[in-house]
């Protein structure tokens, strides 16, 4: 059943995920089947963590002693890494945030709120995270601004008709994710970007489900802001990026305030740091920085290529052995157009989402269940609640097996029975 | 298979969520409420009609959601159907969790309450504009 080639030695690449051996439930192995939520570390990411603390920690830009230059030399190395990464071009431009949420809303709070007023629009989708949409509402408020969305077709994919019928001269800021992390739509970022510089309108990327899963260029894109957060890429939590051009970010006042983001402070007011200290208030993630630098060297090291084809074929396999159980119906687009995201309900939603996973839970499957912080997007497909299995670089077409195995279960736990409860009430 | 949490998809639970009991509008209304789960997006409707000396005449509820949400209303309406204000008032969140029977995770548990919660609100929501209902206008 699995005996197709992989792009990916994944029996190498799980050897270095030590959770990956957990097995639950009195010997049942762990499926993890919840990347798009959070992925997991690699030992190489765990061990810089280690070492960091072990050996070189102290706070950043700060001490003038040998363990602080180390430290600053590994976060400041983890900078770097990040802007090769993404193909900037510019080490400055890299702002380490708390997450792809922190980033999006540091564009919110100091560019939108400095540039935004009543008659302008800003333009979202149907499929934006809630972390891509809340934080535009919020502007809105507070600028009289107005946000504006373009909707999904009903094959998953974004309406571009509607998309450019609702681009105008009003249109200041398109913010728009690389990929849904419901349909695993991806998004035609190119056509996008060069169709909103037209009017004139910035376009910010939520890149949280595209970063970690195919290789992206920044400046081959022209895009103007881009947001990733490190848990989604093999790193540990609580780091995230915003990147932007240069200008922008240069003009854009400072959001959070505090220490790090001045170069000097007067009784009577201060004047902000350069780049990228400026957006850098406080102590940063200093370690979860250092260990996003080190997924970003296993994912080099794999190669970003090698892993998109990997899920690509993960993703066709599964649309094939879903397919096959009768009454589920899978959302979003064709494999062609999508990443390694698959949701699905089954018929009528029963039994629903939620059951669906506290049932695969017991066969050691973890997917998500839930409206996976996008209201708006099952609104506009019917549906209150879906499952969702998301894939990565360790996962295996045997695993993909084991998922169908354990729906097929779920389903025979919902099968019509008689029921032996009265119905003469 | 972890025996333990077996038992939340135990026959009886099933049985609620398949054929449940009054799942429907109350023919003559006079009091309801609808509240809903946003974490998970399950919503429970409950109708009821309440007589002059507080006794739920007739009980209904209506909803979207998961098993465990939907059965338990099913057992709550069941239980309450003919009983009084007082005792839906006396009927405290622990109560309904043992009710429910089968032992739940908090996340799990916010799903069984979710139908008490409305019930509890249901006996204090009258609907102004059906109190003189003959019971010729139920809804479809």
């Amino acid at each position: 059943m699995s005996t197709a080639p992989c792009p990916l030695d994944t029996d190498a690449i799980r050897a270095d995920f030590p959770i990956l051996a957990t097995t639950l439930h009195d010997g049942v192995p762990l499926t993890y089947l919840d990347n798009a939520a959070t992925t997991q570390r690699p030992r190489q990411v765990i061990q810089a963590i280690v070492d960091t603390y072990e050996q070189h920690y102290a706070n950043v830009h700060r001490g003038i002693h040998w363990l602080s230059d180390q430290s600053t030399d590994l976060y400041e190395d983890a900078r770097e890494k990040v802007r090769a990464f993404i193909g900037a071009p510019a080490r400055e431009e890299v702002i380490f945030t708390t997450g792809a949420t922190g980033a999006i809303n540091l564009v919110a709070r100091s560019w939108a709120d400095a540039n935004l007023g009543p008659g302008d629009e800003i333009l979202v989708t149907e499929m934006e995270h809630h972390s891509n949409l809340v934080p535009w509402h919020q502007a809105a408020e507070r600028t009289g601004a107005k946000v504006v969305a373009a909707t999904v077709a009903d094959d998953g994919t974004l309406d571009m008709d509607r998309f450019e019928s609702l681009l105008s001269e009003k249109t200041r800021l398109v913010a728009i994710t690389a990929v849904s992390n419901v349909l695993g739509t991806i998004n035609p970022l190119e056509e996008i970007i060069a169709k909103a510089h037209g009017v004139g309108a910035l376009v910010l990327v939520d890149g949280a489900q595209g970063v970690p899963h195919s290789p992206i260029d920044v400046q081959e894109l022209d895009a103007d802001f881009l947001a990733f957060s490190g848990h989604k890429m093999m790193g540990p939590s609580g780091v995230g990026v915003l990147w932007g051009k240069q200008e922008l970010l240069d003009a854009m006042p400072p959001f959070l305030g505090g220490g790090s983001m001045i170069r000097r402070v007067r009784l009577d007011g201060y004047e902000p740091a350069d780049l990228p200290a400026k957006f850098e208030a406080g102590t940063p993630p200093i370690v979860p920085a250092i260990g996003l630098g080190a997924a970003i060297d296993y994912l080099n090291a794999v190669g970003l290529d090698a892993i998109q084809r990997h899920e690509h074929d993960l993703t066709v396999y599964a649309h094939r052995v879903l397919s096959e159980l009768g009454s589920l119906r899978l959302l979003g687009p064709v494999p062609a157009k999508k990443a390694g995201i698959v949701s699905f309900v089954f018929e009528n939603n029963r039994p629903h989402a939620h059951d669906i996973a506290q049932l695969l839970d017991r066969h050691g499957v973890a997917v998500r269940a839930g409206h996976h912080c996008a209201m708006p997007l099952h609104k506009r497909f019917q549906v209150n609640a879906t499952a969702r299995a998301s894939f990565y670089l360790y996962n295996t077409r045997e695993e993909v097996d084991r998922l169908a195995d354990a729906l097929r279960q779920v389903q025979q736990v919902f099968q019509r029975r008689q029921s032996k409860r009265s119905r003469s009430q | 298979m972890a025996p333990d949490e077996e038992e939340i998809y135990q026959e009886h639970v099933l049985d609620h969520y398949e054929d449940p009991y009054h799942r429907g509008h109350a023919p003559h209304c006079t009091h309801c409420h609808e509240d809903d789960n946003p974490l998970c997006g399950d919503t429970v409707s409950i109708e009821l009609n309440i007589d002059a000396d507080g006794r739920l005449r007739e009980a209904y509820f209506e909803g979207d959601g998961c098993c465990i949400s939907q059965a338990s209303a099913s057992m709550l309406i069941e239980q309450f159907d003919g009983k009084t204000v007082d005792e839906v008032r006396r009927f405290t969140a622990e109560d309904m969790l043992e009710l429910f029977g089968a032992k739940l995770t908090p996340n799990r548990q916010k799903c069984c309450l979710l139908s008490w919660r409305v019930l509890q609100s249901a006996v204090f929501s009258p609907v102004h504009q059906t109190i003189e209902n003959t019971g010729e206008g139920s809804r479809p």
